[in-house]
Order: structure tokens, then C-alpha cells, then sequence
């Protein structure tokens, strides 16, 4: 990086559980039901109910904090953070505070400058709150709330500030997108809402003064309403520069600890950040321990059994893809592993029959970019791959080049028959050493004296001779049998 | 036959044997109540129409000989902080004036399985937050032995029912006595049951690591036949232990051998009156006279009790208080010009004094910068409190002591000073914070004629032993058979 100062980000980052009903209650969490559908007496927080916690939703927290290589805390428990909000109807939420149920883990991130370690501060379970929809026309209408979301199972992952730039923050959320999708945990849309992100930004400048050379922080800002992946790493990219210039234009007071912590929301369409509010007039949460639920004891046993449950996670694979027998490239092993589990499998099918950089590469050249055409997971493409494998194999023993391959491919995918049957009805017949040598034969015949010029010491004389074998072939013939072939021939030629 | 003097049990033999029906019993009570409870104001909400279809059905299934619940026909007044689906419940509060709840609390749900007749909802301090029912924002119950005096509270109006021959049977929420006191002062036997005995579910909480329903009653007997109805396990309540539940009634009878009872110094000390001190050393003789011997214990933190319960239990009731904002349901101002103002004042209006005033001791306790030094520390002093019991309990199987320092006082006496009514649960706000059983049965009367109750308390999920060293008084002693002249 050639800026003169260096980011220090650290993300907050919210999922929500694929669990079937709510943490404390049996209502459903579907996306997209009608407002203040999936709510009942619990959730709405009337008198006299109680919360009791959903065991699924506790179990894909510590199949999360594990996959995270987090400590697990054998002894957690709930506790109330109170504040006055109309979308958290009992004017608490429940939350983890001073014991979370997981904590110290990190996260392997694949970066341009190689594998870089995220440390996981924590990860706790919470409640999501409801949605409050406001009058934004300034005529002062009605505020709505719809509390489907309230009370659905949140897991909160809170990182070290160990990220050190826009493009890290962006690998981070993609590993962990990728991460908590492939063990079942949550599916992690940001845009409806299922992955949220905060980002705690400040930079470091080398600065030099009358005082000789520090390093001066900048004060941190909390940067909200963050909306995908790429509005992340804009998010931190403005920010950084605007801190920067903030400094250069006051570098004694806009300092970290000079000034307090602002909370800041990202504006996607002005592309910048907004100062919301000052972090310490914020209130006073008065945590306590919910004396209505009772703490969790989770068990070695327990850990275990989650741990052997968990499968192969994407940085084992991108390790184990990167050995031999596959010895992938560090890039085409990310590639490979960042469209999942089942992609891995169907290139290890095809590799196994076939070879790992060939497979890969018809992977990556073509198959992603049908899946995307025909919006089709691994698993619903028409061309398994077994029959991926074998086109392979074809197209190497028969020589065909890759543009025609290509044509053998689409009509497979078109028509929905095996690699052969394309092949044969394309018309492209396999050259054995029998024809080719026809075809060279005939060529020196009618190009005697191109042969001759070669014979004399004009390499390049012989061109012309194999274009015309080339032709005779219509591309389907393997050139480095062809050009074997025919400097067998021509030395048996006298000169 | 004059049925409301008599217990509940006495009144399921009559209808089993086929001298009354569900529907005479449910209206001579209902008359008693006609007649009385204008001067009484036991009840808040109560339904005539709707408990003479309750007793008819009952009736209806004896009739097709149908198998009956435990209490089929027995009417049970409900103290007003229980959920009941379709019935207002309003937590004795402005709050919840119109807040009918659309479930039914365990307890409830329970009675309703015994074929029981959910006799009405009864008065109660605002959100059970006091001990005469003067926080009630309705109005004052009058202790039927003398109406010039409180019942106790918090659930007062659940104790003059019973007291007044109103119901044989009522329900009521203990926190920090308020059972056991109300029971005292109207000479009734009433329980606090072990933490995690009977499911909280339904049950508006005040503070909810204290919180458990019990029974009142007039006798033991009838105290142990609705702790098998409402003791249990419930799915919905994490803090409800799964412990199974015993006949309370089966060995009621079968006094405690070589019973060693603990009397605890801490709990005749100063501010006991003279009259209620010699009511219970004579109660210790009757047990004496029986074989039991009185064993000295000692429980050294229990003189931080009210202080450490008015730290938790404020700390959780300002946080369970929380919802009711006139958001979602209950009171809404009409004073809201943005959000803030909306909550204060819907806050303001919808709540009494005295809630007002724990919700900020609570708010207080827990606020940074305090919560370590009050709130932290209450929690530290509640665990040795409990020790204190776990020892005592080694070595003996029942407390005996007063239940309350004094007979119940003149109403409006100490309604401007908190302290003194706070001190008014002295004795019973240990059981609480330490999680154990505890009663109290009517164990005498001052010269003026008030009852005075005698408190026994148990180790965890000792009701039955608990019980049974009740029985033992209550069969040695007439207290138990006299009904105030109303
Ligand atoms: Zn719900």
C-alpha cells in the first residue's frame, strides 16, 4: 500500500440462525411473512410470560464458535441490556454480557499478501429486535413496527482490530460468509438482513512533528448501516481518507483518546459516511443476569461431538487442495473452495477421473460461468462428473483442441448426452497415427519443395507442410502428434 | 346447611356424597361475598354469571359420572397479578386496567384440570409491590378481623377472602412475604413454596428470582390439597424444577419422629412485639409437649435481608416494569408529543408511588458506576444469607418464628413511611432470598383479638415434612376453626 497511513479495522458482525423458531419462543422465523405474523405473547412481551431458550439455536452457536477455533465456555448464561426501543417490546434484550458462551478463536483469511490471522474477540448469542418502519416525508406520520424479526436468534462475532484494509475487510466477510454457510449455521444474506456488519475504523499515521517521529491514531468511528459486501470496503476506503485529512488538518487534537468514539452511517448513494451520534452519550445498559433462564453447562463431550460433526471447513480444503495428489494453485484452490462444499466434491470426482488442472480449469472456464447463466447450483447441473471427466479424457487421447471441445461441451449441456455421443455427432473423428500419416504423406507429396527447403536448413519451410496436415484434419487432429509424425516422415526422406 | 365456614375439603365430601351441589356452594359463597365485601373489598373482578356456568358444568359432568378434578366445585379466589384468558388482570394497577391477557398462567391452567371454580380476582398492592394492599390503585382491602385495619399484602385481598369466608380456597404471589404475611394477620395458613416448586408462567413478575404462587387456606389439610394441584413441572418456566411432586395429603396426618426445630435468635429481636413473642414461645411448648426438641441456631446475615432484597428485588422489578410503556398494550398517554414524552408520561400516569419508587431504586442499583457496590453486592449477601439456611438446615428440620414483628396495624398507618412497612416483612423476606419453603398457620390472638401467625420454614423442596410439622400445631390447637364476626 502506498498511503501514508495504515488501516485498523475491527468488525462487529451479526448473523442470524437458520434455526426453525425463534430463541425464546416457538414462533417461526420465515423472511418476508406479513407484518406481525410470526409473533405471539412471548415475543410481543406481555405480562407474566417467559422466555425458554431454543436448544438449536444454542447448538448452531457453538457449531459457529468452534468452526471459529473459539474457546467454549463451559459455564454461560443470559443476561438483560436494557433500553427503551418500540421494535424490543420488553424494553430489555436478552443478550450475553460479562460470560459469553464463546470467546478467543480467530479466522484464516487468504489475502493478496498471503494468509493473514483475524483473532475473534468473541462470538455471543442475542435476540434480534423488530423493524420500525418511520414516516421519512416530514409530514410527521405514524412510525410502524413489525416484530416478526423480534426475538429471532442472533450470533454476534466480534473481531480483533486485525484487519489492515478495505480489500482484508472484504476477504474477512466472504470467508465468514462461506464459513458459517457451509456448516449449516446461517445463510447469511446481507441483504435481507441475515448478515449485518458495524466496522470500527481509525487509521495509523507516521507522523513527524518538531517532536521527532510517533505514530498518531485517529479517534475510532463505528461505521453502521452497512449494506453488502462491496458497501463495506467502500465504507473503510472513504473513511481511512477522510480520517487522514481530518488529522492533517488539526494533528494535535484529532487523536484517539482526544476525542470520543462517533457512531457513523454509510450513505451507499453519496458514497460517504455521516456522523450519527457521539458513542458515550449513549445509554446506560444495566446488564444483569435474566434471573428467567437458567445458565447453560455445555460439556466436553458436547464440544466434541459438535467438532466431529462440523466436516472438512473451506481453509482445510484450500489446504488439502493445494497438496498433492490435486497441487492446485493458491488461487485456483480459493476459487475452487469459495463456491462450497459441493463444488470441491464434483471437481474432486472430475480430477480423480480425469487430472486436477484440467479439471479445474473447465471448472473455472466454464462451468462457473454456466451455473451462473442457467442460475443452477453444482448439484442441478445436467453434466455430472463422471461425464465431465470423460470429456476430458476425450478431448486428450482424440487431440481435440479447445475451441471444439468447447462445441462438444455446449452440445452436451444443450442436449443432455454423454461426452462420446457429442463427439460423434459433431462429426469429429479421431485421428489415429494410421490417417494422420495419410494426410502426411499426401502433404510432403504436394510440397516437395518446401520439404526440400527444410532438408537444406530452412526450419521454417516445414510450416507449411504441417498447416496443410493441420487443414486436411479441420483442427480435430493433436499437433504435437502431427509435427512428430512428420519429422518421422521427412527423415526418411533423402535430401 | 351453611357451607362458607367450612374448608374445601369438608365441602368435597359434602358434594361427594351428594348433600350440595357445585351450584349451592358457588352461590352461597357468591352471597357471602354480596353480602360482605363491600366492607371487605377482597375482590377487584368478579363474574356471577360466569362462576354459576363454571359450578353448573361441574355439575353437569357429576351428573354423566364423568371422572371430577381434585377441587371440582371448589371456588378459588385468584389474586389479580395471575393470568386468566379472557378476564381482566390488572396487577392491582392503572397500568393494566384494561389489559384482559389472551392465556392462562400455569396455575390456572391447573385449577381448570381440578374442575376448580375460578371465584374472581382479588385486590392486591400495585404490582405486589407492598404489604396492606394500600398500594393498590383501586382501593384498600379491610382486615376482616377488624376493618379499621390492613390486611397484609401484598396479597391482601386473596387473605380477608379466605378470612371472610368469601372463597375456602385462594391463590396468592410471595416475593418477600407476601403470603405469609397477609395469612398471619388474618389468622389463615398460607405458603410460600420453594423457589422452582410451582411454575411462574402467567404470573406478572415483580421480581422474578423471588416470585412463587402459593395457597391460602383455613387449615393445613386444605393448604396441602391445592399444593398437589399446582405443584409441577412446566415446560414453559426454565427456573421450574422437575422435582416430583408428593401426596402432600397422604402422610399429612404422621407427625414429624424426633423433630428438632430451630429457633433462630435473629428472629426475636428488637421491634417484636410482646404479645406476638409470647404467642409463638407458646406455640414452641405445644411443640415441646409433643417431643420436638428446640434447638438455638443462628442465622448471622439474616439482618441484611430487607436490605438485599430491596436491592435484587427492585433491580429485577425495574427491568420486568420496563415493558409496560403504552406502546404494545396497557395505559397510553394522551400527553405524547414525541417518543420520550410518550414513555414518561404513560409511565407516569400508569404507575403508582410506590412502584415509582422501586423502579428507580432498582434503576439506581443497577447503574453503572453502582451496580457493583449495590446490586453485585446484594448478590454476594444472598448467598450467604442461603448458607446461612444450608447450615441451620444440617442440623434441624424445621424454623419456627414469628411471622410478621407485629398484628396487623391501623390502615394509613404507615403509609407515608416505606421504611417501616418494609420492616413489616422483616422475618419472611429471608425465605425468599434464600430460595426455601415457608408458611404460616394462625398460631393465637392478641388480646384485641388479632390473629398472629407462626412462620415455619424448610429446607428446599421439604413441603411435605414442612406440612406435616404444621399439621401437628393444628391438631393440638383450635386457632385454625375461628372465623371473624363480619
Ligand atoms: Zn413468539
Amino acid at each position: 500500500m502506498n498511503t501514508p497511513y495504515q488501516i485498523i479495522v475491527g468488525l462487529e458482525v451479526h448473523v442470524q440462525l437458520m434455526t426453525k423458531t425463534k430463541l425464546f419462543c416457538s414462533c417461526k422465523t420465515v423472511f418476508g411473512a406479513p407484518p406481525n405474523s410470526q409473533v405471539c405473547p412471548i415475543c410481543l412481551g406481555m405480562p407474566g410470560v417467559l422466555p425458554v431458550m431454543n436448544e438449536q439455536a444454542f447448538q448452531l452457536g457453538l457449531r459457529a464458535a468452534l468452526a471459529l477455533n473459539c474457546q467454549i465456555a463451559n459455564f454461560t448464561k443470559w443476561d438483560r441490556k436494557n433500553y427503551y426501543y418500540p421494535d424490543l417490546p420488553k424494553n430489555y434484550q436478552i443478550s450475553q454480557y460479562d460470560l459469553p458462551f464463546s470467546y478467543e478463536g480467530y479466522l484464516d483469511i487468504d489475502t493478496s499478501s498471503g494468509s493473514r490471522r483475524i483473532g475473534i474477540i468473541r462470538a455471543h448469542l442475542e435476540e434480534d429486535a423488530g423493524k420500525s418502519m418511520h414516516d421519512e416525508s416530514g409530514r410527521g406520520g405514524d412510525s410502524k413496527v413489525d416484530l416478526n424479526r423480534t426475538g429471532t436468534p442472533l450470533l454476534e462475532i466480534v473481531s480483533k482490530p486485525d484487519i489492515r484494509s478495505a480489500e482484508d475487510a472484504e476477504t474477512y466477510l466472504r470467508e465468514l460468509r462461506l464459513l458459517l454457510r457451509e456448516i449449516g449455521v446461517s445463510d447469511c444474506e446481507m441483504q435481507e438482513g441475515s448478515l449485518r456488519c458495524d466496522a470500527n475504523v481509525n487509521i495509523h499515521i507516521l507522523y513527524s512533528s518538531d517532536n521527532g517521529e510517533e505514530i498518531a491514531a485517529t479517534p475510532l468511528v463505528e461505521i453502521k448501516n452497512l449494506n453488502s459486501i462491496g458497501s463495506v470496503g467502500r465504507a473503510i476506503q472513504y473513511e481511512a481518507e477522510r480520517q487522514y485529512e481530518a488529522f492533517q488538518k488539526d494533528p494535535k487534537n484529532y487523536r484517539f483518546g482526544k476525542l470520543l468514539k462517533t457512531t457513523a452511517g454509510w450513505n451507499e448513494a453519496r458514497g460517504m459516511t455521516q456522523v450519527q451520534r457521539h458513542k458515550e452519550e449513549a445509554a446506560d445498559y444495566r446488564y444483569f443476569p435474566d434471573p428467567d433462564l437458567v445458565p447453560v453447562v455445555v460439556t466436553a463431550e458436547q464440544i466434541e461431538e459438535v467438532k466431529r460433526s462440523l466436516g472438512e471447513l473451506p481453509s482445510q480444503q484450500r489446504t488439502r487442495l493445494q497438496a498433492a495428489p490435486f497441487s492446485l494453485s493458491a488461487y485456483d484452490a480459493q476459487v475452487l473452495t469459495g463456491q462450497g462444499r459441493k463444488m470441491v466434491a464434483y471437481f474432486e470426482e472430475v480430477a480423480k477421473i480425469s487430472d486436477p488442472k484440467s479439471a479445474c480449469n473447465w471448472l473455472t472456464n466454464e462451468v462457473f460461468a454456466s451455473l451462473k447463466e442457467r442460475s443452477e447450483e453444482i448439484d442441478q447441473f445436467p453434466i455430472r462428473a463422471p461425464q465431465l471427466g470423460e470429456l476430458i479424457n476425450e478431448m486428450k487421447q482424440l487431440g481435440i483442441k479447445r475451441e471444439k471441445a468447447r462445441d462438444v461441451y455446449q452440445k452436451m449441456l444443450a442436449e443432455n448426452v454423454d461426452a462420446k455421443t457429442a463427439i460423434d455427432q459433431l462429426g469429429y473423428k479421431p485421428f489415429d497415427d494410421n490417417l494422420l500419416l495419410d494426410l502426411i504423406r499426401k502433404a510432403i507429396e504436394g510440397n516437395r519443395k518446401a520439404v526440400l527447403d527444410y532438408k537444406k536448413g530452412n526450419e521454417k519451410a516445414l510450416d507449411r507442410v504441417f498447416g496443410t496436415v493441420m487443414r486436411e484434419t479441420k483442427g480435430m487432429g493433436r499437433p504435437d502428434r502431427i509435427k512428430q509424425l512428420l519429422l518421422e516422415e521427412v527423415a526418411k526422406i533423402e535430401a | 346447611m351453611s357451607l362458607i365456614e367450612k374448608t374445601a375439603l369438608e365441602i368435597r365430601e359434602l358434594q361427594n356424597n351428594g348433600s350440595v351441589t357445585a351450584e349451592e356452594i358457588a352461590k352461597q359463597f357468591l352471597s357471602q361475598v354480596k353480602t360482605h365485601d363491600g366492607q371487605i373489598k377482597a375482590f377487584l373482578h368478579i363474574d356471577p354469571e360466569n362462576i354459576l356456568d363454571q359450578a353448573k358444568k361441574i355439575d353437569e359432568k357429576r351428573k354423566q359420572g364423568k371422572a371430577l378434578g381434585a377441587l371440582a366445585g371448589i371456588p378459588v379466589a385468584i389474586k389479580d397479578v395471575l393470568c386468566c384468558r379472557g378476564v381482566p388482570t390488572t396487577c392491582g394497577s392503572k397500568m393494566l386496567q384494561n389489559f384482559v391477557p389472551p392465556y392462562d398462567a400455569f396455575v390456572i391452567d391447573r385449577l381448570k384440570k381440578a374442575d376448580a371454580i375460578l371465584f374472581g380476582k382479588t385486590n392486591m398492592d400495585e404490582f405486589a409491590m407492598g404489604s396492606s394492599t394500600e398500594n393498590s390503585a383501586y382501593f384498600t382491602t379491610r382486615n376482616p378481623w377488624d376493618t379499621t385495619r390492613i390486611p397484609g399484602g401484598s396479597s391482601g385481598g386473596s387473605a380477608a377472602a379466605v378470612a371472610a369466608c368469601e372463597a375456602p380456597l385462594a391463590l396468592g404471589t410471595d416475593t418477600g412475604g407476601s403470603i405469609r404475611q397477609p395469612a398471619g394477620l388474618c389468622g389463615i395458613v398460607g405458603i410460600k413454596p420453594t423457589y422452582g416448586r410451582v411454575s411462574r408462567f402467567g404470573l406478572i413478575a415483580f421480581a422474578s428470582s423471588l416470585d412463587q404462587v402459593g395457597p391460602f387456606t383455613h387449615d393445613v389439610a386444605d393448604a396441602a390439597l391445592l399444593m398437589e394441584v399446582i405443584s409441577g413441572h412446566d415446560a414453559k418456566d426454565s427456573t421450574c424444577v422437575n422435582v416430583p411432586v408428593p401426596s402432600y395429603l397422604a402422610q399429612l396426618d404422621q407427625p414429624i419422629k424426633n423433630l428438632t426445630i430451630g429457633v433462630a435468635k435473629e428472629f426475636f429481636g428488637e421491634g417484636l412485639d410482646s404479645e406476638v413473642e409470647s404467642s409463638i414461645r407458646s406455640a414452641l411448648k405445644v411443640y415441646q409437649s409433643m417431643g420436638a426438641t428446640i434447638k438455638e441456631i443462628s442465622l448471622p446475615h439474616s439482618k441484611y435481608s430487607v436490605a438485599v432484597y430491596y436491592l435484587v428485588a427492585t433491580a429485577e422489578a425495574s427491568s420486568n416494569l420496563a415493558r409496560y410503556d403504552g406502546m404494545h398494550y396497557g395505559h397510553r398517554t394522551a400527553q405524547k408529543k414525541d417518543l420520550i414524552s410518550a414513555y414518561s408520561n404513560s409511565r407516569g400516569e400508569g404507575f403508582g408511588k410506590e412502584v415509582q419508587r422501586r423502579i428507580m431504586l432498582g434503576s439506581y442499583a443497577l447503574s453503572s458506576g453502582y451496580k457493583d457496590a449495590y446490586y453485585l453486592k446484594a448478590l454476594k449477601v444472598r448467598r450467604l444469607i442461603k448458607n446461612d439456611f444450608d447450615k441451620a438446615f444440617a442440623d434441624c428440620d424445621v424454623i419456627l418464628g414469628p411471622t410478621s414483628p407485629t398484628a396487623a396495624f391501623k390502615i394509613g398507618e404507615k403509609a407515608d413511611n416505606p421504611l417501616a412497612m418494609y420492616l413489616s416483612d422483616i422475618y419472611t423476606i429471608s425465605c425468599n432470598l434464600a430460595g426455601i419453603a415457608g408458611m404460616s398457620i394462625p398460631c393465637g390472638f392478641t388480646k384485641g383479638g388479632l390473629p398472629i401467625g407462626l412462620q415455619i420454614l424448610a429446607a428446599p423442596f421439604e413441603e411435605e415434612k414442612m406440612l406435616r410439622v404444621a399439621r401437628m400445631f393444628e391438631k393440638q390447637t383450635e386457632y385454625h376453626q375461628r372465623r371473624p364476626k363480619l
